[in-house]
């Protein structure tokens, strides 16, 4: 059984105890736990249900690679599903639940799938769940939700009570782990001038090398990292964080770190996590490396643990996880552990060493403790459920015939150490193979390279591949003198620390064990604990012609989900390159993608979330239709009225009132969102006439001219209103959407294109606020206010004046989007509120109606007015809308004018614009299609046009729609049918002139 | 005038740092050729301080010139007297290709006071907010969080930041996140 030691435990505070649950039992541990030490404390070994045979699971490893130990974290709005128990640090009131268990974590009915085992093999799904088709939503996937995945998602209900943000910052050199590799890269950096930033992903430095114990220039590695850390502190250009994990590197130097404030004391005030966005010089990475699993039959019971976990849980922590404990082993380091665990009065029955010859050193002292070592040997087969009960032993050339049965209750395994290159790789840094290691390690002739083609990651300590203390610290200190000095630091620097190391025997590579092992043990040989792929699974792959590695990794799962493989990965490749009978380098890895490990959600939105989830643009009368009954249309990142309710109506009644009210009295647009760009300069006509399809630059000063702007493709891409302010500047109106966008593009023909026309351009869209008065009164409430003479000889129709009305200054402009007498006045932004409730208070004896978007569409659709993105959608050309009027003949060239010669565009077929009546009155559905004789080739109906606009019209009392209709205008007084949303159901339309209203332009031109 | 409102008609916010709308600013955009030195002597004598050079920022009490792009500068002056100044840069720009535009009302304005000022500012624009990097008589013309934004610094422990007016609602909520207590960074 695991439980707490009497003495040792470096990281915890034995005189303090924090409560937590786990499963809904109660158990308690120390300050300085993490969840994983804590559980073991307290004799669960068993934590979790495996992804696909829900075998029983146990904790593997101490840090961020740990494949089972995943959790479910907190409650209610603050569950959190997926947590590793390895490096959540435990804190008062932490609740936690074993993942993938039901009904329950020690008896789990997913569990018979471990009889059906032989049949779940690699590419079970693909193969089982083909045919047929129609099983697929009902049957197959309601099975495969229920018995596979991990976490609980949170519940959509609640929302996330905690905060969390980013932050960008700027270094010459960033050193991503605080290890004795990270501190030393960080101090030559630091030495040489250069502004480092040192982060580090636990709460502790020092990494692996304190734990193991060794001296540092004649300390001890907790003495020497203590007073580096202090040399550290005490430098200006250096900034240390732990909890702060390198997460991506990405292109030019930039790297996302992961800072976890809160996670290990929820009490605290601030945001949870922070996701700081960091613009690097260069990076160091120092990211150590990870131990390697042993394939062997039964290597996932719980109690069969990497060595240097073992070693962690009892140094750090305190933690025994078992009394008796087996080591296996294919190199040197994991004797450390046997060692330990004999040191802290624990019995270790067998070291299992899979080399003929056995280790160097670190073997006599194991051997010299009484410690029996067995060379030549390994494991055939872990007995045990849910715990590891004895281990059988067999000799590891052969099939694993056993020599001896070996009562234990943990199994700590080594098979080597591979460097974490996943940060190097994460921005193309190519890997090599190492033979004497068995690892691929960062091979420095081919970095991830920079703007100007320069290495922008370099390589410290065992990260690359240097697995001895003293080549660590050279390489660290060779890495942060590079890394300074390409970011500009030329400062004194010190020699590295210098180490003392222990001779090691070399590593023989182990890829299954026994080498000879039989069917029946590889289909127990766990190659990925997460993921349930096992040796068995990888060489049925290869055998069914997965030659790739990715394509491996899809078709058995393997080094997929939440570890992407941490502990997986070599051991899969070597085992897939064995199969094919090929190299491993020649396999090569699968790619590593960032983060490192997941980073939250939380993180990634930082502190978009509630009112400033996304900006939302407000008009200076926003309040006032916000008080006034609003219902919201978003335009853009607007928000526009698009009708006013008041109380007891509903949007339809609304928009009918709103109508009626200004044909026959007075109505009020807020209009301010229209779009406003000031064109000035000697060439501004010459520019003009550019962008727009008609004539721009003979429009008279004092006189507005509606306009149509193509992209050079052709297709009309906005219109609007343009006034002519002076001899050498234009005003553009363009649609609400439309400002940025067009702003942009007349930016981008004058610095790409026609850079030499004197031609400056503005957009100011927000200095005003602007209200259209319309309806037969508007003149009358104007003149009420008073100021300006607004009389239809001194203001006529498609003119404009400044003037003061009611003491405002204005630009008063007499267009007219809806038929009626119509005056769109702008205000100075600030002062647009004020107009607004001068115009209310004028307005209130002929029942001034403010009205929204929809009743602004009905009114320009009865009039036959187009609206940008109804009747086009990117594909529409002005011909196609009887635009011609709006295009000049005279110019020589307009944007998009070549593109309409093309024989597309003048093709007689395209459909054509026209009004739409249905001959019982009914209402069209929008974006309805007229249906045509027969059927296409692909069996679909046959067409010929369709409703692009469509409303109920109060005024006319019958719906109207507009459309484009093959040959339409052609066919006027033709009807045609309109298929329903059902497909079936026809509606027959009259096909008519698009101007409902009004055809004479009378009401509009008083 | 007393009808004047401003997005947010000067709200504050005490937290990591003091946000504050300020309750008008003129402004004036200023396009032209600003290596013509008839043009650059034209506007420096009407504005009274001197041409900023790139991403310069020049300030003179109630007067500023910031530069935005190599043809574009912003004109601080106060909102009363923004019209008249605009109309005297007009008729004395008039033999000149330049624009100038008034667009104090396009614009919401913030201070920000505090020691945390230049860490606020780094939680939401891509911006090396480090003294060695960016001091007064600098303007940054980028981005905070979602929307466009220019700021520059009013001393060692305070900046000025200007947006759109239809955002100035979500700049303040969005300055108050970032200042919120106990978010404090402590990296610059």
């Amino acid at each position: 059984m695991s439980t707490r030691l009497a003495k040792s435990g470096r990281l915890i505070d034995r005189s303090s105890r924090v409560e937590f649950t786990f499963d809904g039992k109660r158990m308690s541990g120390h300050k300085g736990d993490t969840l994983a030490s804590a559980l073991l404390a307290n004799d669960q070994m068993l934590v979790g249900r495996s992804f696909k045979y829900h075998r029983p699971r146990g904790i593997v490893a101490s840090g961020g690679e740990e494949p089972n130990a995943l959790v479910n974290l907190g409650q209610g709005d603050r569950h959190e599903p997926n947590a590793r128990a390895t490096t959540t640090e435990l804190f008062n009131g932490l609740t936690a639940t074993p993942q993938n268990v039901w009904p329950s974590l020690d008896y789990d009915i997913g569990a018979v799938n471990k009889y059906a085992s032989r049949l779940l093999t690699a590419g079970f799904y693909y193969k089982m769940f083909m045919y047929p088709r129609a099983f697929w939503k009902h049957v197959y996937e309601p099975f495969i939700r229920q018995s596979a995945g991990l976490g609980k998602a949170p519940n959509p209900e609640t929302s996330d009570p905690d905060t969390y943000e980013h932050f960008y910052a700027f270094v010459d050199v960033l050193v991503i782990g605080g290890g004795v590799a990270g501190l030393q890269a960080a101090k030559t950096a630091g030495e040489a001038g250069a502004k480092v930033l040192l982060i580090e992903q636990t709460p502790d430095w020092g990494g692996r090398t304190v734990v193991d114990g060794a001296d540092i220039d004649g300390m001890s590695a907790q003495d020497w990292v203590n007073s580096t850390l202090q040399a550290l502190e005490a430098m200006p250009n250096v900034t240390l964080r732990n909890r702060m994990m390198g997460a991506g590197v990405y292109d030019h130097g930039y790297v996302l770190a992961y800072e976890r404030l809160t996670d290990h004391a929820p009490e605290m005030k601030g945001p949870r996590h922070r996701l700081w966005r960091i613009r690097v010089g260069q990076t160091i990475t120092a990211t150590g490396a990870i131990e390697r699993p042993i394939s062997f039959a039964g290597n996932d019971i719980p109690g069969v643990m990497l060595a240097a976990a073992v070693r962690d849980y009892s140094v750090n922590y305190g933690v025994s996880v078992g009394d008796r404990t087996v080591v296996v082993t294919n190199n040197d380091d994991a004797y450390r552990t046997a060692i330990t665990l004999k040191q802290s009065g624990l019995d270790v029955p067998m070291i299992v060493d899979a080399r003929e010859t056995g280790g160097g050193a670190l073997m006599d002292q194991a051997r010299g403790l009484g410690i029996r070592v067995e060379t030549g040997c390994g494991i055939a087969k872990v007995h045990g459920g849910k715990r590891v009960t004895s281990v059988d032993i067999c000799k590891q050339a052969g099939e694993g015939g056993m020599l001896w049965n070996i009562p234990c209750d943990a199994v700590a395994m080594s098979g080597g150490w591979s460097p974490v290159v996943h940060l190097w790789s994460h921005c193309g840094g190519k890997l090599t193979w190492d033979e004497a290691g068995a690892f691929f390690r960062p091979d420095p002739t081919r970095p991830p390279l920079g703007d100007a083609g320069q290495t922008m990651v370099h390589v410290a300590g065992s990260a690359n591949g240097e697995m001895l203390l003293r080549t660590v610290l050279e390489d660290a200190a060779r890495a942060g003198e590079v890394a300074a000095l390409a970011a500009g630091a030329t400062g004194q620097i010190s020699d590295a620390s210098v180490a003392a190391d222990t001779a090691e025997a070399p590593l023989e590579p182990v890829w299954l064990m026994p080498q000879g092992a039989h069917y029946g043990l590889r289909l127990k040989s766990w190659l990925d604990f997460q993921n349930d792929v096992k040796v068995s699974d990888v060489q049925l792959a290869a055998h069914e012609g997965y030659e790739s590695v990715e394509h491996t990794k899809r078709y058995t799962t393997l080094g997929m989900a939440t570890d992407q493989g941490k502990l997986s990965n070599i051991n899969g490749l070597a085992t897939l390159s064995n199969a094919l009978g090929a190299e491993i380098p020649k396999v090569g890895t699968t790619t590593f993608r960032p983060p490192y490990t997941p980073i939250s959600m939380g993180a990634i939105a930082g502190e978009a979330r509630g009112d400033v989830f996304q900006p939302i643009r407000k008009t200076p009368m926003y309040d006032w239709h916000e008080a006034n009954g609003a219902h919201w249309e978003p335009v853009g990142h607007w928000r526009r009225p698009y009708a006013y309710l008041k109380s007891g109506e509903t949007i339809h009644q609304a928009v009918h009132r709103e109508v009626t009210a200004t044909r026959t009295s007075l109505g009020l647009l807020d209009a301010s969102t229209l779009g406003k760009i000031i064109v000035k300069g000697p060439d501004a006509g010459r520019f003009m006439d550019m962008m727009y399809t008609n004539m721009m630059s003979n429009l008279k000063v004092g006189k507005c001219r509606y306009g149509l702007m193509c992209s050079e493709n052709g297709f009309l891409s906005d219109d609007g209103v343009v006034a002519r302010i002076d001899e050498n500047t234009w005003l553009c109106h363009t649609t609400t959407g439309g400002a940025d966008r067009i702003h942009a593009h007349m930016e981008e023909w004058l610095q790409t294109e026609w850079w030499d026309w004197k031609v400056y351009t503005a957009n100011i869209t927000e200095q005003l606020a602007q209200v259209a008065v319309v309806g037969p009164n508007a003149r009358k409430v104007l003149e009420k206010l008073g100021g300006m003479d607004l009389s239809k000889d001194t203001l006529p129709f498609m003119e404009w004046r400044d003037g003061t009305l009611a003491g405002f200054p204005v630009r008063a402009y007499r267009i007219s989007f809806s038929g009626e007498l119509s005056y769109e006045i702008a205000v100075p932004a600030n002062l647009g509120r004020a107009f607004w409730d001068k115009l209310l208070e004028a307005g209130a004896e002929y029942k001034v109606t403010p009205y929204g978007t929809e009743c602004l569409h009905i009114m320009r659709a009865e009039k036959g007015f187009i609206m940008i993105g109804d009747e086009t959608d990117g594909t529409v050309i002005p011909q196609d809308l009887g635009l011609n009027w709006a295009i000049s003949k005279k110019k020589e060239d307009f944007l998009g004018k070549r593109a309409q010669l093309r024989s597309h565009m003048t093709d007689q077929k395209r459909w054509k614009l026209v009004g739409l009546e249905t001959t019982d009155g009914s209402t069209l559905p929008d974006g309805a299609y007229a249906v045509a004789d027969g059927n296409n080739e692909n069996g679909q109906r046959n067409t010929q046009g369709r409703v692009t606009s469509t409303y109920h019209s109060p005024t006319l009392n019958k719906g109207i729609a507009m459309g484009l209709v093959l040959n339409g205008p052609d066919r006027m007084g033709e009807v045609i049918e309109f298929a329903m949303d059902d497909g079936e159901t026809m509606v027959a339309a009259k096909i008519v002139t698009p101007v409902f209203y009004d055809p004479e332009g009378e009401k509009q031109n008083v | 005038m007393s009808d004047i409102a401003t997005a947010l008609n000067g709200a504050s916010f005490d937290g990591l740092v003091q946000v504050e709308e300020l309750r008008a600013q003129g402004m004036i955009t200023l396009r032209g050729d600003f290596s013509d030195s008839g043009l650059v002597k034209t506007i420096t004598d009407l504005a009274e301080v001197a041409l900023p050079g790139q991403r310069g920022a020049v300030m003179d009490g109630t007067r500023g010139l910031l530069w935005m792009s190599p043809d574009e500068l912003l004109l601080l002056c106060t909102y009363a007297e923004a019209p008249f100044l605009l109309g005297k840069l007009e008729a004395a720009l008039a033999g000149y290709h330049a624009l100038a535009v008034n667009v104090s009302d396009a614009r919401a304005c913030f201070t920000l006071q505090g020691a945390a000022t230049r860490e606020v500012l780094a939680k939401l624009a891509p911006v090396d907010m480090s003294p060695e990097s960016f001091g007064a008589g600098q303007v940054r013309r980028t981005r905070l969080a979602q929307v466009a934004a220019a700021f520059w610094l009013t001393g060692e422990e305070g900046a000025q930041i200007v947006c759109f007016r239809s955002v100035g609602e979500y700049m303040f909520n969005l300055l108050k996140t970032a200042a919120a207590p106990g978010s404090d960074v402590g990296f610059l």
